[in-house]
């Protein structure tokens, strides 16, 4: 019961503070202050108090683009274990549903986008959706080895199946998904050898012109939405790449929480030391990350 | 210490995977220079040490891993080129087939009759999968240097297959193999400079064309 409290207030609390940890750890960098920690929260706040202003030439798909992208990664959220608890969730195959609530989401995101009737926003669609159909088969690749190591299909017990020992048994293996996983959460981040989420209005970028006319609360959703996505993405990564176990529940959890922290200023570390990508290297990258989990699979299978 | 041979095998067929990949000539001689270093290593994890054994890692580090990255380099600079423009088969599409040759090899080491020690090793399919990597990047690429390349590649893999026989191989084979490989590369070297010389440039599928017109 405890264990289900907690994954909930972190799965709703948590997610935008690792927005602030890779800004601050950007700032860092760059030598500059940065913003506070909380300034994502503050940020949403800001946006929930504004009112919104609607295009007449949108129907109900642009309305509803946002509060579905939230639902589905929010039920995408309950579905995954965080450290060495369990999902308060789980099934056989649930591994398929976390899967494609992303594509739900993913689906109204770039229908909302269509729907303006924007040449530009329709680009970042077809982007959107070009860049997706590339890192399906990677994530793919790497929950069907999980599932064939802990011959298991259910997400928590694949995921909290990885211990250290795995690391020394199969460690090739296993470093191929890792690798493969965080080329994954970059890209479906939008982070910055992919997409920089910092720029609008730019030519070259996939995620954020597909939000531009999206205003006050409804863009508010969109953010938390899309902080919520690279937690639960870290989530699932962290897991893999830092299966740290202390035998009583609540070390788990702190475990958990240094692990995301870790993860976000490891993110924050590649954004400041890369360039964006030119647009036609994107394609070669991920192609290049679903070999790795490909080859990854094959390590396993064999 | 199998399976840190394992390991260092994954990763011979990963740099395969970057030498198909990559239109860059420095990151190929590089990569091609790590996987020879890499491939020097190996003979010394699987076998117990012995003099003949230290003599042949020291060889092979030295030749693949100085000598004959530095000679293409050097065939590199005089040619002046800096990256392969136009394959054969594009980067991607030659990407997904090493992928698709290196599962296929994987399937093929298991139906072979292998000696049982050998069966749970990762030799046989590393080997098999270098090879064809090679052959690939011999067959897509146009320049005679990443042909060189490609064939360096290919004699890894016939490299790696050899290793599972180091302890019945005499040192002379192996010093023979790598005598014979250094003597390929000088002669390519030098074709490689004639041809630059002669039709300014070393696009081997041009050469072709000249005979016709």
């Amino acid at each position: 019961m405890i264990d289900t409290i907690i994954h909930f207030s972190l799965i709703l609390l948590m997610p935008p503070l690792l927005l602030g940890i890779i800004g601050k750890t950007k700032a860092a960098f760059a030598g500059r202050v940065g913003a506070p920690f909380l300034q994502p929260y503050y940020d949403l706040v800001k946006l929930l108090q504004k009112g919104s202003v609607f295009s007449e030439t949108t129907t109900w798909v642009f309305r509803a683009g946002p509060v579905v992208t939230l639902a589905a990664t929010l039920v995408a959220a309950t579905l995954v274990p965080l450290g060495n608890h369990s999902a308060p969730i789980s099934f056989t195959g649930d591994m398929i549903l976390f899967a494609y609530l992303f594509g739900l989401s993913r689906f109204f995101t770039t229908a909302a986008a269509l729907d303006t009737g924007s040449s530009f926003e329709g680009m970042g669609a077809a982007r959107e959706v070009t860049f997706s159909c590339l890192v399906e088969p990677t994530l793919f690749f790497a929950l069907i080895s999980l599932a064939r190591m802990s011959k298991s299909l259910t997400l928590s017990t694949m995921l909290t199946y990885t211990s250290p020992g795995i690391w020394i048994t199969a460690g090739a293996s296993m470093l191929l998904l890792v690798g493969a996983l965080f080329i994954t959460l970059l890209a479906e981040n939008c982070r910055i050898p992919f997409d920089d989420p910092n720029t609008h209005l730019e030519l070259t970028m996939i995620h954020e012109v597909m939000v531009l006319d999206h205003s006050g609360p409804a863009f508010g959703y969109i953010l938390y939405g899309a902080a919520m996505k690279l937690f639960v993405l870290g989530a699932i990564f962290m897991n893999i790449a830092l299966p740290a176990r202390t035998g009583s529940s609540l070390g788990d959890w702190g475990v958990f929480v240094v692990g995301m922290i870790l993860l976000a200023v490891l993110i924050g570390v590649v954004e400041s030391i890369m360039a964006r990508l030119r647009l036609i290297r994107i394609p070669q990258l991920l192609i290049a990350a679903t070999i790795l989990s490909a080859f990854a699979m094959l390590l396993i299978l064999r | 210490m199998g399976s840190f041979a394992d390991q260092l095998l994954v990763l011979v067929m990963l740099i395969n995977f970057v030498m198909l990949g990559s239109s860059r000539m420095a990151l190929c001689i590089r990569a091609v220079a790590v996987q020879g270093v890499v491939l020097g290593l190996l003979p010394g994890l699987v076998h117990p040490f012995s003099w003949h054994l230290a003599g042949i890692t020291c060889g092979i580090i030295l030749a693949k891993g100085i000598v004959i990255p530095y000679l293409i380099n050097d065939a590199v600079r005089k040619a002046q080129i800096r990256r392969e423009i136009e394959p054969f088969i594009g980067y991607v599409p030659t990407l997904i087939l090493g992928a698709i040759f290196t599962t296929l090899a994987f399937v093929f080491a298991e139906k072979l009759p292998l000696a049982p020690e050998h069966r749970e090793l990762l030799f046989v399919p590393a080997s098999i999968a270098t090879l064809m990597s090679g052959f690939l990047i011999l067959t897509t690429r146009k320049k005679a240097i990443s042909q060189v390349i490609g064939y360096l590649v290919l004699e890894n893999g016939i490299f790696i297959f050899g290793l599972l026989l180091t302890e019945a191989m005499p040192v002379m084979v192996e010093a023979g193999a790598l005598l014979d490989l250094l003597v390929g590369i000088f002669v390519m070297g030098i074709v490689i400079n004639h041809i630059s010389r002669e039709f300014s440039s070393i696009d081997t599928s041009r050469l072709r064309a000249l005979k016709e017109e």
